[in-house]
């Protein structure tokens, strides 16, 4: 019997469906068109969100990845749409997103001949993908799919891109699908090694004062309960990277904050007092190390991972635990001897109170009449029940925002870490509500970073995605600012703006707002915000020159620490 | 700083080498040497890389080779864990050869070997490691050296296993 001939696109509509992508976010254009066509026959299937923007549609499709643990999908054409999509691929690859983007490429025969809208997409894309491949015959098209869902999807997960040959869209093909569930030079998760477990077992046993650094690996491995069995059984203190955020509930008693530059004090202070480092799925990135020469010179390192490059990448470790943290940390967790800490947990609360004194205090409750980010951070949290999934976009916003928002559950948080896009915010909270519709997102933007990606407006007009979008309104691209005032003797060039008036900008999109400049109106204004679920854009002046505190200088070692307390 | 020969197996994928060797320039290091040929295993290619660096610094590059998805295993050795080979082209006017007697006793010396002779020039090649070929071209050069050329490194471990054919035999068993 003679199998049924279709073409390339049809194909690629027939493999998504049978990879279970329900959601796509797009842009169409010509050499992406036969594609679009067919798109056209299974709108029942695949809803596909027009976006304005390549570069939204990438970070939509990673807002959708990070809430939903699915693997986002976004279909852009060739050129100048490759290379604004290029930006969320960068992003997705550094901060482990799994990603497929499906590019349309001109013709196989115009390949090289610098044809209307041609870029070397593979090329461009190689080293920030996990994997690139160009389709340039019908018959690739599922096998490039299938292999493009596993990779992106398996191990440690990230981006991948299918630059689809606009003839290999239109020619025909007999079809059949196969999923990839093995690729012989590809090992997704390496083997666990019975002695790095007891290895590993062994050191935190004879530990007096353990502690642990949870990364996003804990989320991606859908590890947040084998995480809580680990560190309760042994009574092990823990902070978290900015991506790792949500891992475990804020309120968590073993849960001492947030690491890094803007991290507080305690968990980095421990960090160089701690006798043995328990980093799980974190990679030791400079925001959260600062200084290495410096860096837990004390500790002795045990790191979970499932890369086995991240290993001895920036600290070395004494004992390395390759494999899945799921898996790993429930036989670590088997072999842990129950203990208890207390003292050395007790000792994080001299820095707590010293922060709760110096920062937090006057951050929540300022005594100036001017708003600060940190209390309308606090409240939308709280209004929310600290249930929302919290968006930022990247600066002062972002690192207030995963300071005085509180976490829940897990997946609630969805930032742009690794490589700090600015614009990100926008695109990627209409994503993360798509992803989870029942869910209230709420997206916390700077003025500077909303006005990058500000045209995603119309997609939330066209969608009626309702995601709650707070704008922490300070004129300033504030944390250059904050710089230029710390290290720059006052010098701010360039980071004063001048921003329309984003309520109207707002209106013509038909989306409601209201801009707050007064502290007694913000608790009306949120309560406005949460009402329904449509989307709502809150405009808050906040003091123009705020500053975002605990930071430690770039390169500088924790001791450096600086609180702004006068 | 050292020298160190790293052995990449791959798939035969277009566009590898690229890949390959970018993560070299991300780390600022600069490859000395580069042969890419068949292996000894159906539809496997080899690369073999030569750099000065550190230890550290190549063993995390070449986990980062491993990386790649098209890339089955990446190794990394010293000078004393493989026996290696370069092989130098050189071209001399023929005249010299008549000329100078020392050139011909210059070539005994070295092993080399004539690929051609005619009226205007011979082609000399020699097999060695680099500082033999190096040598014979600084002796040669005082004769005069039209054309010189020398070839990346090409190398063989001294282990007597062969970690590659045990890596693929483990994947064959997890493939069904
Ligand atoms: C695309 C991009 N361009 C530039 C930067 C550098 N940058 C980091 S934070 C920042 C200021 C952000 O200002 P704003 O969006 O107003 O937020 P705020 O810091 O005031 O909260 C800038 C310019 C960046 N991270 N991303």
């Amino acid at each position: 019997m003679s199998k049924e001939l279709i073409s390339g696109a049809e194909a690629l509509m027939r493999s998504l469906i049978h990879e279970g992508v329900d959601t796509i976010f797009g842009y169409p254009g010509g050499a992406i068109m036969p594609v679009y066509d067919a798109l056209h026959d299974h709108q029942d299937k695949i809803k596909h969100i027009l976006v304005r923007h390549e570069q939204g549609a990438t970070h939509a499709a990673q807002g959708y990845a990070r809430v939903s643990g699915k693997t986002g999908v976004a279909l852009v054409t060739s050129g100048p749409a490759a290379t604004n999509a290029i930006t969320g691929i960068a992003d997705a690859m550094i901060d482990s997103t799994p990603m497929v983007v499906i590019i349309g490429q001109v013709g196989a025969a115009l390949l090289g001949t610098d044809a209307f809208q041609e870029t070397d997409v593979v090329s461009i894309t190689q080293p920030i993908t996990k994997w690139s491949y160009q389709v340039r015959n019908a018959e690739d098209l599922p096998g490039a799919i299938a292999r493009a869902f596993y990779i992106a999807r398996e191990g440690r997960p990230g981006p991948v891109v299918i630059d689809f040959a606009k003839n290999a869209q239109i020619a025909k093909l007999e079809y059949s699908y196969k999923k990839c569930t093995f690729i012989r030079s590809f090992v997704p998760v390496p083997d666990v090694e019975p002695w790095s477990i007891e290895a590993a077992a062994a050191l935190i046993n004879s530990a007096k004062k353990p502690f642990a650094l949870i990364g996003q690996g804990v989320i991606l491995a859908n590890a947040e309960k084998e995480l809580n069995a680990f560190l309760e059984k042994a009574d092990i203190p823990a902070g978290w990277t900015l991506l790792g955020s949500s891992a475990m509930p804020t309120e968590h008693r073993l849960n001492k904050g947030m690491l890094g530059m803007h991290g507080n004090i305690g968990p980095n202070i421990k960090t160089n007092e701690c006798d043995v480092l328990i980093a799980i799925g974190m990679r030791f990135d400079d925001r959260v190390t600062s200084d290495l020469n410096t860096y837990a010179k004390q500790a002795r390192v045990i790191h979970f991972d499932i890369d086995p490059a991240e290993i001895n990448k920036n600290v070395k470790a004494e004992v390395a635990v390759l494999g899945d943290a799921k898996q790993t940390l429930e036989l670590v967790t088997e072999k842990l001897n129950a203990a208890k800490h207390t003292e050395w947990i007790d000792s994080f609360t001299e820095y707590e109170q010293t922060e709760q004194e110096k920062v937090i205090e006057p951050e929540l409750n300022p005594t100036s009449h001017e708003i600060s980010m940190g209390e309308v951070i606090r409240k939308v949290s709280e209004a929310t029940e600290n249930k929302a999934v919290l968006v930022t976009d990247v600066g002062q916003n972002q690192m207030m925002a995963s300071r005085y928002f509180k976490f829940t559950q897990s997946r609630s948080m969805v930032t742009s870490g690794g490589l700090g896009t600015m614009g990100f915010g926008l695109p990627a909270a209409i994503g993360a509500k798509i992803g989870a519709p029942d869910r209230t997102v709420c997206l916390f933007t700077g003025d500077g970073g909303m006005q990058m990606t500000i045209q995603e407006l119309g997609t939330i007009l066209q969608e009626g995605t309702g995601v709650k979008m707070i704008i922490l309104n300070n004129n300033f691209l504030g944390m250059v600012r904050q710089w230029q005032e710390l290290f720059f003797n006052d010098r701010y060039s360039e980071t004063h703006m001048k921003n329309p008036d984003f309520i109207m900008i707002a209106q013509a999109y038909g989306i409601k707002g209201r801009s707050v400049s007064q502290r007694e109106d913000l608790d009306g204004a949120i309560a406005e915000m949460l009402s329904d679920d449509q989307p709502y854009l809150l405009e808050v002046k906040v003091e123009t020159k705020g500053m975002v505190y605990p930071m430690i200088p770039t390169g500088a070692s924790i001791s450096n620490i600086l609180l702004g307390d006068k | 700083m050292e020298l160190f020969t790293i052995i990449v197996f791959s798939e035969n994928q277009p566009g590898l080498l690229s890949q390959v060797s970018n993560i070299f320039t991300r780390r600022q290091i600069n490859i000395e040497s580069l042969t890419v040929s068949a292996s000894s295993i159906e539809g496997i290619h080899k690369y073999t890389i030569t750099v000065f660096s550190t230890k550290d610094m190549v063993d995390k590059v070449v986990k980062q080779i491993e990386k790649r998805v098209d890339v089955v295993k990446a190794y990394f050795y010293t000078d004393e864990e493989v026996i290696y080979q370069e092989i130098a082209l050189y071209k001399v006017a023929t005249n010299i050869i008549v000329d100078h007697v020392e050139v011909e006793n210059l070539v005994r010396k070295y092993n080399a070997r004539f690929l051609e002779i005619n009226r205007d020039y011979a082609v000399l090649e020699l097999t060695g490691h680099t500082e033999d070929t190096q040598l014979f071209f600084e002796e040669l050069k005082q004769y005069g050296v039209m054309q010189f050329v020398r070839s990346g490194r090409i190398a063989i471990t001294k282990s007597s296993k062969e970690l590659l054919s045990n890596f693929l035999e483990k994947r064959a068993e997890k493939a069904d």
